[in-house]
């Protein structure tokens, strides 16, 4: 089966929660007053419930074949063994990290960290250059961040303050 | 209209509103030139700033600035490098990279700027007589027409991103509208399917979804497919001699007028937009192109070049129209976009123009003043712009990667969207993988909450399903919104049947 078809498949299967959720579970919290009207908070998700089904059965079970010649697609799933999936895939962990150490590590040291590290997976080797890079990078945009739009952006690992 | 013209002129040149004008084209043009980095993307990244700004007119003068400089930078790299960095500007390359290669790289940004400015200029003329005129029909229209008129513009947002497979794009449509449910609506003051997660209690925030739909992936691509784009190289050669001579202005110059026009009404059309424009604008000037000028096409014509860049810019200020008047975006961009104005409490829609002039008149004038930018400041300023280009990727790919991570964080100011962002970036680049268009899932995400409105207020004011029979035009609407999608498959499907009876017969 192609990936498109397990891809509906997964899409059924989250559909199928979804719908049951908006057709068994929501409307037993609805206040009777609100029960007379003639639209509850789950209607809505009921009728794209249902249209998600049909379209996502559609395509499961391959109703509807593309027209003309296949189209070459923007990159190809069949090919994987050729991509570099691996860099890939680490750098999505380094941003999850990222995402885990901004708070504890503060925002400076973690920039720094996942610009410098994220180079290094993809082959940077020369350290004089990505540091003081990645370091003048993280200051002005901390201070744009801070200073300019006022959001706040904690600059230093918790135990500094 | 002239009260309106007045109060959006004096809007538009004050000097901070100049000064977003300014600044939000170089800024385009600087990061457009990238790969991996759309209009779409730019625009989200940019909201959080144009939303700090707390002006909605300053805020979206900045955005469409971002959004015609990142449509010309995208031109940019597409004529040196052949590298288009958006899909509205592949066209570009087909003649423009050939004029590079033969040493006119900077004829040919002048053409490109020349045709940009153009295109634009006459789709805001366009925009300023035809805007007015379709918010007044607009406002005879009820919740119900309302609601109608939004799935058609859903639809065929769908039938055209799916090209040959509806089917998906419909079901990537679905999708959207089924996130947009999540967290606790105004309507009805009760959490939906947040499962019991306090994160998910105000919904997912559409600059995460934006960033995870379409930066993320694209630079995940560039990371697993090092060949696709040829950054890093610094192969630009040298751009000089900027000047056209007067006889290729005026073989051009009919290219531009037609390309205008047709550009601006492809890109009113829902879905269609700039991509689509600059493709069939190409066709078209080469079908009518004669003798030797058809056989120069593709091999550095400068009516080639001419006509996608007029026309996929002129495309971009049509597909302000529907936005502007409906508030239905025609397109991922205009729904940022859209997206961006909900945030400053602003309602595009018919009474826009009423209630908001200055907002929508100086939106109309800053994009005369953000063509003139790019033909006067961006053009001289190219060839050192496009030194960065010449950025090496390892560098390149972790700061994209660092932008979209600050996008979605200053929106939200909470690291758990970050994870969601990942989360999200995961499954669009699974989706990318086998073909799915994503960009309808943004669309229907962020139209989510304004159709269940909609709908909710046709239903209760109608006491349920009847308000469907009781207008004619809501139900013509949702016949043509039902044609819009059916008909395409069926016609793939007819097609594939008479393909298959004619294999069988040979």
């Amino acid at each position: 089966m192609a990936l498109d078809r397990w891809i509906a498949l997964v899409i059924f299967g989250v559909t199928c929660a979804y719908g049951y959720s908006a057709f068994f579970t929501m409307d037993q919290l609805l206040p009777p007053f609100m029960q007379r009207n003639p639209i509850w908070p789950s209607t809505f998700p009921k009728v794209i419930a249902v249209l998600t089904l049909i379209t996502s059965l559609v395509v499961l079970l391959g109703l509807e074949k593309a027209s003309g010649e296949e189209k070459t697609p923007d990159i190809d799933y069949r090919r994987l063994g050729d991509y570099k999936i691996g860099k890939a895939l680490l750098l999505l962990g380094l941003m999850a990290l990222y995402a885990l150490a901004l708070r504890p590590l503060g925002f400076l040291l973690s920039t720094v960290a996942f610009l410098s590290i994220g180079a290094v997976i993809l082959g940077e080797r020369k350290f004089h250059y990505l540091i003081p890079i990645a370091a003048v990078a993280a200051g002005v945009v901390w201070y744009l961040v801070e200073g300019v739009l006022g959001i706040f952006l904690r600059p230093w690992p918790f135990f500094v303050g | 209209m002239i009260e309106g013209l007045l109060i959006g002129l004096s809007t538009a040149f004050s000097i901070q509103n100049l000064l977003m004008v300014i600044g939000g084209c170089l800024i385009g043009t600087f990061i457009g030139m990238l790969p991996g980095l759309g209009p779409m993307s730019i625009i989200a990244i940019m909201i959080p700033v144009a939303i700090s700004m707390g002006d909605p007119s300053a805020a979206l003068i900045l955005l469409a600035g971002v959004y015609y400089g990142a449509i010309f930078g995208g031109s940019t790299s597409s004529i040196l490098l052949n590298a288009p960095g958006v899909a509205g500007t592949v066209a570009s390359s087909f003649d423009g990279y050939p004029m590079a290669r033969n040493g006119q790289a900077g004829k040919a940004l002048t053409i490109a700027a020349i045709s940009s400015f153009m295109g634009g200029t006459v789709g805001a003329v366009l925009l300023m007589i035809f805007a007015p005129i379709l918010s007044s029909v607009a406002l005879l229209f009820h919740s119900a027409e309302y609601f109608a008129l939004m799935v058609v513009g859903l639809s065929a947002i769908a039938a055209f991103a799916g090209t040959g497979n509806v089917a998906k794009a419909v079901m990537m449509t679905l999708i959207g509208l089924m996130m947009a449910t999540v967290g606790e609506g105004a309507l009805f003051n009760m959490p939906r399917f947040t499962m019991g997660l306090l994160d998910l209690q105000s919904g997912f925030s559409f600059i995460t979804l934006a960033m995870a739909m379409f930066a993320l992936p694209e630079a995940l691509f560039l990371v697993m497919n090092p060949g696709r784009t040829k950054t890093g190289d610094g192969g630009t050669g040298k751009i000089e001699n900027l000047r056209i001579s007067a006889s290729e202005a005026k073989s051009i110059a009919p290219v531009i007028g037609r390309q205008s026009v047709q550009g601006f009404f492809i890109g009113v059309l829902p879905g269609a937009g700039a991509t689509i424009a600059s493709f069939l604008g190409y066709a078209v000037e080469r079908n009518i192109a004669k003798g030797e000028e058809q056989a120069e096409f593709g091999k550095g014509s400068i009516k080639g070049l001419a006509a996608p860049e007029t026309a996929n810019n002129a495309a971009c200020t049509g597909s302000f129209v529907p936005l502007l008047t409906l508030g239905i975006p025609g397109s991922g961009t205009t729904a940022i976009l859209l997206g961006a104005l909900i945030a400053l409490n602003v309602t595009p829609g018919p009474r826009l123009m009423t209630e908001s002039p200055d907002i929508f008149w100086a939106v109309i004038i800053s994009m005369y003043i953000g063509n003139l930018v790019l033909l006067i400041l961006n053009l001289p300023l190219i060839p050192y712009i496009a030194k960065v280009l010449q950025i090496p990727r390892n560098y390149l790919i972790p700061f994209i990667l660092f932008f979209t991570l600050m996008g979605s964080y200053i929106g939200q100011n909470n690291a758990t969207e970050l994870l969601i962002l990942v989360g999200f970036g995961i499954c669009a680049t699974i989706l990318r993988f086998a073909d799915y268009p994503l960009a309808p899932l943004l669309i229907g995400f962020i139209l989510g909450s304004m159709l269940e409105d909609n709908f909710s207020r046709s239903m209760q004011l109608a006491d349920g399903w009847g308000f469907i029979l009781d207008r004619p035009m809501t139900l013509g609407l949702l016949v043509i919104a039902a044609l819009l999608v059916i008909v395409p498959s069926y016609r793939a499907r007819r097609a594939r049947a008479r393909q298959a009876g004619v294999a069988d017969g040979d």
